[in-house]
């Protein structure tokens, strides 16, 4: 059966720290940092990067178009 | 996941999403969790797609998205308080090749631009406006707006929206649908990816309809959050929003194809 991996690239200095993408996942892959970026928000990032299906919820729902997703069919 | 996993997967032929070149690399001047930001991102992809991006124009306001020129790539003029329809009258009328839009909030369209959006719409001029109802001033504090829901607390109404005094919120969507000089009226949401989605079909279509037919106005509501304005967090003003605007801003087609059709 094929599978998707995905993976997602935050944008740091971008990131606003809102949490709506946390939200929209439908598979928990999302987290904030512990640590603040350039303009001293929290940034969201993959704690679960295992999870990630490529889906892309969280940059459509991204409000500052922060979030770049990839995916990758793995055959098993 | 490994690292060399994950740099397997994070490669140019893989990618499936990622902001479009038609909103500028500038910082949002918007709060965080703001629905703008996801109002104009949609925009920008739809003229993108439809490939009209360089025969658009579109008119900023006055409010919160008063800078909207700063972040959307496309041809843009800032209009006086609540006169965005006005000006896209006259760029329609000089160019009527060109793609016309308006980006409006609810206190630019709804109170000072009320007579100017609603003749607009009468005459029924081939431009499409996105309209961003949030129930509130933004930019100026969160001041009470016309559509400020009832019982709901503003810096000008701090013990709750009075009917009896301040008067019931203004449903300017219905009240434009009315008007035979419009084609479609929709009202959508920004706040889930499912609605992202609809939201960016809806205006996708207004803007077909706009090349298509050479005539009749394409209206687009955008109900947004203001987390700022509201005096909650994003996640939780989206929640405020699902439970207390979508009761008196119900979502969906409003008009299509000039036929009312969810009354």
């Amino acid at each position: 059966m094929a599978k998707f991996k995905g993976a997602i690239v935050v944008d740091i200095d971008r990131c606003k720290g809102c949490e709506v993408c946390i939200g929209a996942c439908p598979h928990d892959v999302i987290g904030m940092s512990s640590e603040v970026n350039i303009k001293g928000y929290k940034y969201s990032y993959m704690v679960n990067p295992e999870s990630c299906v490529g889906c892309a919820n969280c940059a459509v729902v991204c409000p500052d178009g922060v979030i770049t997703v990839y995916r990758k069919r793995i055959e098993q | 996941m490994k690292e060399e996993v994950l740099s397997d997967i994070i490669n140019v032929e893989n990618l499936v999403y990622k902001k479009t070149p038609l909103m500028t690399d500038n910082i949002l001047s918007y709060c965080p969790g703001c629905g703008h930001g996801t109002a104009h991102r949609i925009t920008m992809e739809v003229l993108e797609e439809l490939g009209v991006w360089k025969d658009t124009i579109g008119i900023a306001p006055v409010g919160c998205s008063v800078l909207a020129y700063e972040f959307m790539n496309v041809d843009m003029q800032q209009a006086a308080h609540g006169r965005a329809p006005a000006l896209a009258t006259g760029i329609k009328r000089c160019w009527p090749h060109k793609v016309v839009f308006t980006y409006q909030g609810d206190g630019d369209l709804a109170a000072i631009g009320t007579a100017e959006t609603i003749h607009a719409c009468n005459r029924g001029e081939n431009i499409v406006i996105i309209f961003v109802n949030n129930g509130i001033y933004g930019m100026t504090g969160g001041q009470m707006a016309p559509t400020t829901l009832p019982g709901m607390k503003s810096s000008t109404s701090p013990y709750g929206r009075d009917v009896h005094i301040m008067g019931n919120p203004l449903k300017i969507t219905e009240l434009v649908a009315e008007l035979p000089g419009v084609r479609s009226v929709t009202r959508q949401a920004v706040h889930t990816p499912g609605n992202v989605r609809k939201a960016k079909r809806a205006i996708r279509k207004a803007f077909e309809n706009q090349l298509k037919y050479k005539e009749g106005l394409n209206f687009v509501e955008i109900v947004s959050n203001c987390n700022s304005g509201w005096k909650m967090t994003p996640v939780h003003s989206n929640k405020w929003m699902e439970e207390n605007m979508f009761p008196y801003f119900p979502l969906g087609d409003i008009k299509v194809d000039g036929e009312i059709v969810n009354k």
